[in-house]
């Protein structure tokens, strides 16, 4: 399944690609891509836990860059 | 500037005015204890923490989350060492500069930002319906295919439909680049995205809001990002070395010549800290992603939708075009021209091929059907077989009639009188005699022949042209618009053969591109280097399979296209060869103590504000 979401302050294009990065390597997570232009978060991940993936990205996001909020 | 970059600006003059104050102060001698320790430490730490506290507080932060080699962690610590080495000033000074250059990167950005979503802007906020007589505005969503809505003029279209009621002109600038406006009358299929001119229209929506022309546009433009070129690729790997290559030349930097060498710590920790401070590789982070991003924005301005950045860097490396005839440089608008009798009067040569062709959407049959003018009647007809690459067998009236071309009778082993010239020719055969023939010209598009001259000016080398046309027809078009290759009389599996064969004669750094109008072309556009589908004539499925998309089916645009990728990756390499080569300049110079802290803030900063300044000009259309 995938899903897309909206970022706020995200202020820094290094910390875009660290989230990609950390988001890519949850299990589960197919695909990630984090669009610091657009500001915009796309996952691909199994359905059946997205939830449970999905609380792993918040805490991932969480680490690299705290202002950022991911609007869910 | 948002209210985040004016507290910013505020605190930047606070911070300046006072640090102005302690340095003429400490400059012309009157204040004497500004570098002593705990005075002039105070007198600078004060303003420093103004400046920089969310700095500090947010690699405090980071620390405890284990992100060590983050910018803010190493601008304290760079920062920090020159206090503790005694430059007060100095480092005060730094603190201020980075954060100037914060200001005007994140301005920049959020400039470019906004100038990427308004050219995005299709996006139709509402729509209007009639409820009791009364005019409703709803959301698009809302609205489902059969339903009726009504568009004001100005306003947006906001879902594809069909127009029952008005008349107007229609811009589709928004959508195609084009600024000729369009009529459209009761009957006419309008597409989302464009706006309406002068009339109000009723509207039959054909298309939920998630399946219309804008919803599509704009999901391809949105994760065209996610699609990287090998650039961006390229620095995103770099990136995650080069901090920690950095970070770890300091701390040798810091630590080793002193040790070896002896004597002045102060000197070596100050020379770590340039280090530190151009360990940051935004500038490339930030300027690579936003060239391309420009580039595909330039590209959508001008009504061409490219998929990805990996595209857009494809086409700058084209080198064969191959295009698919029909459609793309010919109408695709056949006439017939001329019926041939053989054993049988004209009039029936027409109408059995009509009957035979009955049931076929193909172009082909469609301009047979109009030139014999009158309703077929397809109950006449039985035991369709469609032959493709060779036409339809059928049987009408108690005999066994052949529509279609040479192949098709040889391969029924019928006599058949050849037709020389060019042009489309269907054959007509009933019951195994040959009955007559039927000449079909198809119009070379305005602007094809241009379209070829540009590309060979822009740097393509080779021009194809596949088609499933006779040899004479096709030779007859390519030496009209001046292409290099033909193959003519081609299956449409051969058309992948083909293409096929012609990559495999490319070298390593050449790409061949597809044009097609999506008729029967799908696994071709999926085989090629970068697939060029038509929007408006295209199928839905051609538009999925392609990379590339001409919304408004003008093949002078590629030319276009050809020229907006090689400026787009032309800015990115500036980019990164500036970016780096700054950088490398003023580390080299740091560790030989010939460079300060204000060179390695401009080789951090200062690049970034500059790189991304040079990718917004990817955007621009000339």
């Amino acid at each position: 399944m995938k899903k897309k979401f909206k970022l706020q302050d995200l202020d820094c294009a290094n910390c875009a690609a660290k989230m990609e990065d950390g988001i890519k390597k949850i299990p589960g997570v197919h695909d990630a891509s984090v669009s610091f232009m657009m500001q915009k978060m796309t996952i691909e991940a199994d359905e059946d836990q997205f939830d449970e993936i999905m609380k792993q990205v918040v805490a991932c996001c969480a680490k690299v860059e705290p202002d950022c909020k991911i609007l869910l | 500037m948002t209210e985040k970059h004016k507290k910013m600006l505020l605190r930047i003059l606070v911070t300046f005015a006072l640090f102005m104050g302690l340095l003429a102060g400490e400059k012309s001698g009157r204040i004497i204890w500004l570098e002593e320790f705990p005075a002039g430490f105070l007198a600078y730490f004060v303003p420093y923490c103004l400046i920089g506290y969310d700095i500090i507080w947010k690699a405090a932060r980071n620390i405890r989350h284990g992100q060590v080699f983050d910018e803010n962690f190493l601008m304290m610590i760079a920062t920090f060492g020159a206090f503790g080495v005694g430059e007060y000033s100095e480092a005060l000074a730094v603190m201020l500069f980075y954060q100037v250059g914060e200001l005007f990167q994140s301005y920049a950005v959020s400039r470019s930002r906004q100038s990427i979503t308004e050219m995005m802007n299709i996006c139709p906020e509402y729509a209007n319906i009639e409820e009791d007589g009364q005019l409703v505005q709803v959301d698009p969503d809302d609205v489902e295919p059969g339903m009726v809505i009504v568009i004001k003029a100005g306003e947006r279209i906001p879902l594809d439909g069909r127009v029952i009621e008005g008349e107007s002109m229609i811009d589709t600038a928004a959508l195609t680049g084009e600024s000729v406006p369009r009529r459209a009358s009761a009957g006419d299929e309008i597409i989302s995205g464009c706006v309406n001119g002068s009339g109000t229209l009723k509207v039959k929506v054909t298309k939920a809001f998630e399946d219309s022309t804008v919803a599509k546009i704009l999901e391809l433009v949105e994760n065209a990002g996610s699609k990287k070129a090998r650039v961006e690729n390229f620095i995103t790997r770099f990136a995650r070395y080069y901090t920690p290559v950095v970070t770890i030349g300091a701390a040798f930097l810091a630590v080793i010549p002193p040790l070896l060498f002896g004597g002045g710590w102060g000197e070596w920790i100050q020379r770590a800290c340039i280090f530190l401070v151009i360990s940051c590789p935004c500038a490339l982070v930030i300027s690579v992603p936003l060239g391309f991003f420009g580039g595909i924005g330039a590209a959508s301005r001008i009504g061409v939708l490219v998929k990805g950045s990996n595209f857009l860097e494809a086409v700058a490396e084209m080198t064969t075009i191959v295009f698919d005839k029909t459609g793309t440089l010919t109408k695709g608008e056949f006439k017939v021209t001329q019926v041939l009798s053989g054993n049988m009067g004209e009039e029936e040569v027409l109408r059995l091929a009509a009957l035979g062709e009955g049931y076929s959407n193909h172009p082909i049959s469609n301009s047979i059907r109009a030139a014999y003018g009158k309703p077929v009647d397809v109950s006449l007809v039985t035991d369709v077989e469609e032959i493709p690459g060779h036409g339809v067998c059928a049987q009408i009236e108690g005999s066994r009639i052949l529509v279609g071309n040479g192949k098709l009778m040889e391969s029924q082993g019928i006599s058949y009188d050849e037709y020389q010239s060019g042009g489309t020719v269907v054959y007509v055969a009933r019951d195994k005699s040959f009955a007559g023939t039927i000449v079909i010209s198809d119009t070379v598009k305005e602007g094809a022949q241009e379209a070829i001259r540009r590309m060979k000016q822009v740097g393509v080398r080779k021009c194809v042209m596949l088609t499933g046309d006779r040899q004479e027809a096709a030779q007859a078009v390519a030496s009209e618009l001046g292409l290099d290759e033909v193959h003519a009389e081609l299956l449409p599996a051969d058309k992948v053969n083909r293409v096929e064969e012609l990559l495999e004669r490319q070298q390593k750094n050449q790409r061949l591109a597809f044009v097609g109008d999506g008729i029967n072309d799908a696994p071709v556009l999926t085989r090629a280097d970068i697939g060029i589908a038509m929007g408006s004539m295209g199928s839905d499925a051609a538009i999925e399979a392609a990379d590339v998309v001409l919304m408004d089916d003008d093949v002078r645009k590629i030319a276009s296209v050809v020229q907006i990728s090689r400026k787009t990756l032309r800015i990115v390499k500036q980019n990164i060869v500036f970016a780096l080569g700054v950088k490398a300049l003023v580390l080299l110079l740091g560790a030989f103590g010939m460079a300060n802290m204000w060179e390695a803030v401009f080789a951090d900063v200062g690049v970034s504000v500059i790189a991304i300044l040079n990718a917004m000009r990817a955007l621009k259309v000339e």
